[in-house]
This record gives C-alpha cells, structure tokens and sequence, in this order.
C-alpha cells in the first residue's frame, strides 16, 4: 500500500510554498469598513442611517457655530452684523462672562478672589486624589477650607482662625483622651471646640469686619457658576463624613441608634431635592431660635448635605456589606475595638470599594446643584432664566447660554467620572 | 429543668455602663435618646416660639377654601372656583401622568441604546456611548429648560397655519406642532353603547383585558398539550385572532371616528392639546434617564458570563432561543432593580415641573397655594408625604420583585 503510493506520486514540493499576502478585500480600511460598518443589510442600514442623523445635525449647528458672532454688545446689532445669515450669537457670553461666572452682585474689583480660591482649591484636592503626590501637602488642603471662606466671604480673618483653632483644639484633645476610650476622647474634643468658638467669638471685636483687608461679602452676593462650584464641593465634602457615620449607624447592633439612621436615610431619599430646598427656603427658618438669622446660603448647605448624605450612606453600605464576614471576626480576634477595627481594617476596604459610588453620588450633587435656582438664587442656570434673558439687549438668545452652561457642566462632570475610572483601575488590587 | 448552675453574679458597678460591653450599648443608646428627644424638644420649641411671634398655627383647613387660580392642564374637573385640595389632587394626576409616561418612554430609549451600544457597528455603539454620556453628564434641569425652549421659542405659532402659503403645516394634515402644544388627533365614538365618554372607554378596556385573558388561555392550553405530545400547536394566528377580531368588533359597532384639530380663529380646536410644559419635561426626562437605563443594560447584557452563551449552543438552541431562554431570564435580574429605582428617580426629578410651568404636585401645592395661603410648613409636609408614599410603594414592588427572582439554591 505504501510503496504503491510512494511509486504514484509524480511530485513532491521541495520547498515551502511562500507566505503569499491576504485576498485585497481582507485587509486594511477595506476589511475594518465591512467588518465593523456593512457586515449585514441590517448593519449597513443601521449605518447609513446613522451617517444621515451626524450629516443632519453637523450641517445644522456647524455653519452657526462657526458664523459666531462674539463682539457686539446686544442681540440687535448681533443679527445686523450675520445680516440673515446662520450663526451664533456668543457675544452675550463674553460680554456677560462675569455674570454667568460670579453672578451679578459680587464686586467687579474682587473677582481675584474667588479666581485664587479656585486654584489653591485645585492645590488642596491634589494630594486627596492622587495619592502619590507628597502626603505633606494634606497640611494645605487641612488649611483650605478656612482659607477659602475667608478669600470668598472677606471679612475679618478673625472668624475662620478661631474656628481653625477650635478644629486644631478638638484634634490635640482627640489625641489625648482618645487613646484611653474612643468615647471620652470624641465627646471631650467636640466640649473643648465648643469653649474655643465661644471664648473666641467674645474675643473678635464688634466691626472688625469693616476694617478687614478683604471686604466683606454677604452670601446673597454669590452667584453664577462659582454657586454651583462652592455648593458642590462644600456639599460633598461634608457628606461624605455624615455619610461613613450614617452607614455605620444603619449597620449597629443597637436598635434605636439603627432605626434613627434608617428612618433618616429613607425619609430623605423618598422625596425630591426640591422639597428639601422648600424646607431651606420657607421651612427651615422657623426651627432657628428667634432671634438668629441664618442665611439663605447656610440653610441650602445643610439640606443638600443632608440629602447627599443619605445617598452616599448608603453607597458605603454597599461597600460595608460586600466585605467578607472574616475581616470583621479577624478584627475581633486580634481583639480590636470598635472604632479601632473600623478604622484600621473595615473602613479602608469599605470605602475602596464605594468610590466609584461615591463619585457618582457627587457627580448627581453637582448637577443637583442647578435646582437651588428654583429658589430664586441666581446660580449659572439662575442668572442665565432671570437677569440675562431677561434684559432686553439679550432678550432671545437661547441658544448660546444653554449651550454654554451645557457644555461647562459636561466638562466637569465628565471630567470627574474619568477621574472615578481611572482611580478603579488604579484601585483594582484584586481584593476579593 | 437546667442542671446547669448560673454563674456568680457580679456586682454590678456603676463603671460597667461604660467599660462593659454588655451594657455599654444601653449607654449609647439611652444617650442618643436623650440627644434626639433634646434636638426634638429645641426645634419644637423654637417652632412653637416663632409660630407665636408670626401669629401662625399649624392648620389643614386652607385646603377646603377656594383655591381661585386656573390650571390649564387638568385630568379632573377643575376651574379656579375649586378649592386647594382638588388643586392638590390634580397636581397629584399630572405628577403620576407624566411619570408614567417617561417612565415608558425612557425605558424604551435606554433599551435601544443599551443595545445599540452593544453593536458590532462601530458608528453606531460610538454614537450611543456619545448620546449616553452627553445626557448624564449635563444636569436634566438644563435638559427641561433646552427642550422647553425648542417647544416654545422654535415651533411655529398657530398663525403661521394660516393662509394661502402658510409657513407651517400640519404634519399628516394629523398632527400640529405649534408653539403652544402639540395636537393630535381625538378617537371619538359615534353611536356609542353609553352616554358618557369613559364609560365607553372602559368598556374598551373591559374588551382587551378579556383578550389578555383569553390569550392566557389559548397559551396554557398550548403548553399543555406541548407536555403532553412534545409538540407545540401554532398559537400565533389564534392569538392575533383574539386580540383583534373583538376589537374590531367593538369599534364597528361604536363607530370610531377621529376628531381631528383644525385651525378655528387665531388657535387649533379639536383633538387632543398636548402642552408644551409636559412635553418639555416628558421628553426631558425620558431622554436624561434613557441615558442612565442604557448603561444599565448594557451592564445586565455583559454580566451574563460568555460560558452561558456557549452552553446554550452546545444543547443545540438557536440564536433566539438562547436570547429568550438563556441570557434574558439572567440579564434582567440585574437590570430590573436599578431600572426600577431609575423611575423612582423619574418620578422625583419630575418635581422639576415647576421650572417650565407645568401643574405638577410641586407646583400646585408646592408653589401657588403654598404662596396663596402662606402655609409654608403644612404645605412642604403635604409634598413630601406624597413623594415618600409614591417611593415607598415602588421600592416595596421592587423588595417584591427582587424576592421574585432571587436565586432559589438549594
């Protein structure tokens, strides 16, 4: 049988047959275009229809965007200078470019500040976002607060150093007593910051606000894009602590400390941020004693830090629950306590695994923000439905500021759920 | 009964409420008792203090007085001799109405997006990847206010129908976009089997849910037989049967006719008027958590491991099949739960009514009356108890489904 075979065979290769280039239709553009635009009649429909919505859209607002118009001073003489052609009127962005930033009652002169109260905020979020800068630079981002209440609101720098000192104070006596009972230390700091405040409130001159370095600004003052901004970060920075001590609290073996977390969480997500800015609004005041007036600013900050608050409780805990049950009784058998085992071993895992959620929680508070100008506080979107469209140079010029406050939201936020991504891979240790 | 003995009882000591975790908790809690009732008894306080010097009290009466203001898109009777609590209760349909129908709506945009997104088309996951960030990333207030705006500052007025050479026309000669509202066109019976118009309707209703019944029937018979013989009979075309043939029937014997919205002096008459403020916020809102509801699908889509795909062909099934019977059944116990707090969320972010004007519960109790009568604090508390019972009943359907569809292991 073989032999026979081996006779019948009339040619043998020699040698391997060369590598010869793929079919034309397999490579290249070509082969991408059918694989990923015509791989089927359904496809190639799907993507021509999608090519006639881009050319739709493109060939609508490309002419406008580009025709812009960007130094006239009202709507009238915008349209005479396009004189019936497409285009669009971004003059009454840079001629309100103040406004829609700071609103339109901070004084021009001072703009500086909350420029510079912008950048050292940058400064002070560094070290908290990227853990591998210098963890030095915490020292700043400690002081930040302070600083920017002062560059915001002027004053005299008396009020923030005092309530600095009390912080510093309440952080000294932590240290101390803590190290003997959680609970002594805890309550014994907020006793020792209370005394500061109040010595320190009696020792601040009367007027010394007038005769500050930086004037002052009352809080009705602020406005535009830099509301929103303050309201955001002030919001979740002080959520996120009431947050952790929310969750913890939904999660204790002590039924009445449970129940007034889960009541609260609940309570709070069941109803529309915009109620809870009708409590700060018309409602919250009547709960102050008589005699003191809080402001408008100060009741908003609270409501929405109570309502982000109960979100992001219960993104930690998501991240509480997700931690297998032996962290927890490995912390117990290496005979921690309480605070110690949350601090040390659960916290720390816990809050790793909410941080996308939390960012999230953020993201919404952000855009949240926009709805205190159904309150009638002039935020970007506020000043842009009230003072701007309203006056009768830019009566009518829809288009350009919605875009405007658009696109700056969208910078922003997308801006932070890129950071969220970038943090979960950098996180991805592979815990289980 | 024990044989047991207890052990020694220790003294009890006054330094075990703090150092013994036994009645540590006890501490706690009775401190936080304190601090609430404390917090509770200031606030009250202040409350009842600054009642007094604004000469207030805390009374539910307004809501029986005359309301004397118009509401222009109303379910129920309503005119401004009404009193506050039917202005309520129509801020409570409106709210529920445009609810309902974004929640429709999104769920369909979020869907086809979602999948979309999942296309081997490269166009077209990356125009849904753009769609879906865009409109997460920009607050939906913006998003209500932009699509207000195209329908009031962009559509053209009725009087532009008007005319020899009219610059605007009715689309279909059915349907009228003007800048006050969209019509479109009115299903009216003629020789109706009763006097008044919903008994009608319902009777309508009545018919179809007899269809569904009917069609549940045909459906178990089918499976039954399909146990019993292995092979399935057609149900399709008795199915369509049931559903149209009595439908049709009905509609004959009613005589539908469609009352279509005519341009009658300076306004369309006839017809169905859809405001521009619910469309607005409709649209607004379906579009914004579409967004959201697409990520959700495709998150439920991926999370189904490719092995169950793989197993699926490798028992023989057939691409639709292992849609219906494999990947769905699993996909969905991931994307019905946030797709239901997402209308939770619809359902709240709706309360941005009140900034297009649309007669929703926030802006009928929330704003008119509650600046009418000056009863701040009764009113915020009415809108929040509605807000919390409307909450509380979706997630206990979700507590529900969630039950539902647990993983049953054994």
């Amino acid at each position: 049988m073989s032999d026979k075979q081996n006779n019948s065979i009339a040619f043998v290769a020699t040698s391997v047959i060369p590598e010869s280039p793929p079919p034309a239709g397999d490579t290249g553009a070509y082969k991408w275009v059918r694989d990923n635009l015509f791989s089927s009649i359904p496809n190639s429909i799907l993507t021509l229809a999608a090519l006639a919505l881009l050319y739709s859209l493109l060939s609508n607002t490309l002419p406008w965007i580009l025709n812009g118009v960007w130094t006239t001073s009202s709507l009238a003489e915008c349209r005479e200078v396009l004189n019936g052609k497409s285009g669009a009127c971004f003059s009454v962005l840079s001629e309100r470019w103040n406004q829609l930033l700071y609103g339109f009652k901070y004084p021009t002169d001072q703009y500086w500040r909350p420029n510079l109260a912008l950048v050292l905020l940058l400064i002070a979020l560094a070290p908290v976002l990227f853990f591998d800068l210098p963890r030095k630079l915490l020292a700043f981002t400690v002081i930040y607060p302070f600083l920017a209440f002062w560059l915001i609101w002027g004053g005299t720098i008396m009020v923030p150093i005092v309530a600095l000192i009390g912080f510093a104070v309440a952080a000294v006596v932590f240290q101390k007593l803590g190290k003997g009972s959680f609970a002594a230390g805890f309550f014994g700091a907020i006793v020792a910051a209370l005394v500061i405040w109040k010595v320190g409130g009696m020792l601040i001159p009367e007027g010394a606000s007038e005769s500050a370095m930086l004037s002052s600004v009352p809080s009705r003052d602020l406005g535009g894009f830099m509301l929103n901004m303050m309201l955001g970060v002030t919001c979740v920075s002080l959520s996120v602590p009431l947050g952790i001590a929310l969750a913890l609290g939904r999660q204790s073996s002590m039924p009445l400390i449970k129940w007034i977390c889960v009541v609260f969480i609940e309570f709070v997500r069941g109803v529309p941020l915009i109620t809870l800015l009708f409590v700060a609004s018309v409602m919250l005041s009547y709960f102050f004693p008589p005699d003191a007036t809080v402001d408008l600013f100060l009741r908003v900050v609270i409501m929405i830090t109570l309502f982000s608050a109960a979100y992001i409780a219960e993104v930690i805990r998501g991240g509480l629950a997700a931690l297998p049950k032996g962290q927890y009784e490995a912390a117990d058998s290496l005979g921690l306590d309480y605070p110690q085992a949350m601090r040390l071993i659960i916290l720390p895992q816990a809050l790793k695994i909410s941080i996308p959620g939390i960012v999230n929680v953020a993201v919404g508070l952000f855009k949240d923000t926009t709805l205190v100008s159904v309150i009638s506080m002039f935020d970007m979107v506020g000043m842009i439905r009230g003072p701007i469209l309203a006056s009768t140079e830019w009566n009518g010029v829809y288009w350009e500021l919605l875009g405007f406050a658009a696109a700056l939201f969208f910078v922003v936020c997308y801006g932070i759920s890129q950071y969220s991504q970038w943090l979960e891979r950098r996180l991805a240790t592979g815990h289980r | 009964m024990s044989t047991l003995t207890d052990p020694p009882q220790e003294q009890f000591r006054l330094s075990m409420l703090v150092n013994d975790t036994r009645y540590r908790s006890l501490t706690f809690q009775a401190i936080a008792a304190l601090v609430l009732a404390l917090a509770i008894w200031y606030l009250g306080n202040n409350l009842i203090q600054n009642l007094r010097a604004a000469g207030l009290n805390i009374s539910y009466n307004f809501l029986g007085d005359r309301a004397g203001y118009d509401i222009n898109q109303h379910l129920i009777d309503y005119d401004s001799q009404s009193s506050h609590a039917s202005a309520a209760v129509v801020g409570i349909l409106n709210t529920l109405l445009v609810a309902f129908l974004a929640c429709i709506t999104a769920t369909v945009f979020g869907v086809v997006a979602g999948v979309l997104r999942l296309s081997n088309n490269w166009l077209v996951s990356k125009l849904m990847a753009v769609y879906v960030e865009i409109f997460r990333n920009i607050p939906v207030l913006i998003w209500i206010i932009i699509i207000f705006t195209i329908m009031t500052a962009v559509m053209p007025g009725p009087r532009e129908f008007r005319g020899d050479d009219p610059s605007a026309s009715m689309v279909l000669d059915l349907f009228a976009f003007t800048n006050r509202g969209v019509y479109t066109p009115m299903p009216m019976f003629e020789s109706g089997l009763f006097a008044s118009a919903a008994l009608n309707w319902l009777l309508v209703l009545v018919f179809l849910i007899g269809s569904f019944f009917v069609m549940r029937m045909v459906n178990a018979n089918a499976t039954q037989k399909q146990e019993a013989t292995g092979i399935r009979p057609n149900t399709l075309f008795i199915n369509l049967a049931v559903w149209i043939v009595p439908f049709a029937l009905l509609m004959l014997v009613m005589g539908l006719t469609w009352e279509v919205p005519e341009l009658k002096g300076f306004n369309f008459k006839g017809g169905i008027k859809i405001g521009g403020p619910l469309i607005a916020l409709w649209f607004a809102l379906s579009i914004y958590t579409g967004a959201f509801i697409a990520e959700n699908v495709r998150a439920g889509i991926q999370a189904i491991s490719k092995g169950q795909t793989e197993a699926a062909a490798a028992l023989g099934m057939r691409p639709g099949r292992i849609m219906n019977l494999v990947v769905l059944p699993q996909a969905l116990r991931v994307i019905i739960p946030p797709l239901i707090s997402n209308f939770l969320n619809i359902t709240k972010n709706s309360s941005l009514a009140i900034a297009v004007g649309y007669a929703d519960i926030t802006a009928t109790l929330g704003g008119v009356t509650l600046n009418q009568t000056g009863r701040a604090i009764e009113c915020v508390l009415l809108l929040m108890l509605f807000y919390l019972t409307v909450s509380l009943l979706i997630s206990m359907v979700m507590n529900v489904y969630n039950a539902s569809v647990k993983l049953k292991e054994r």
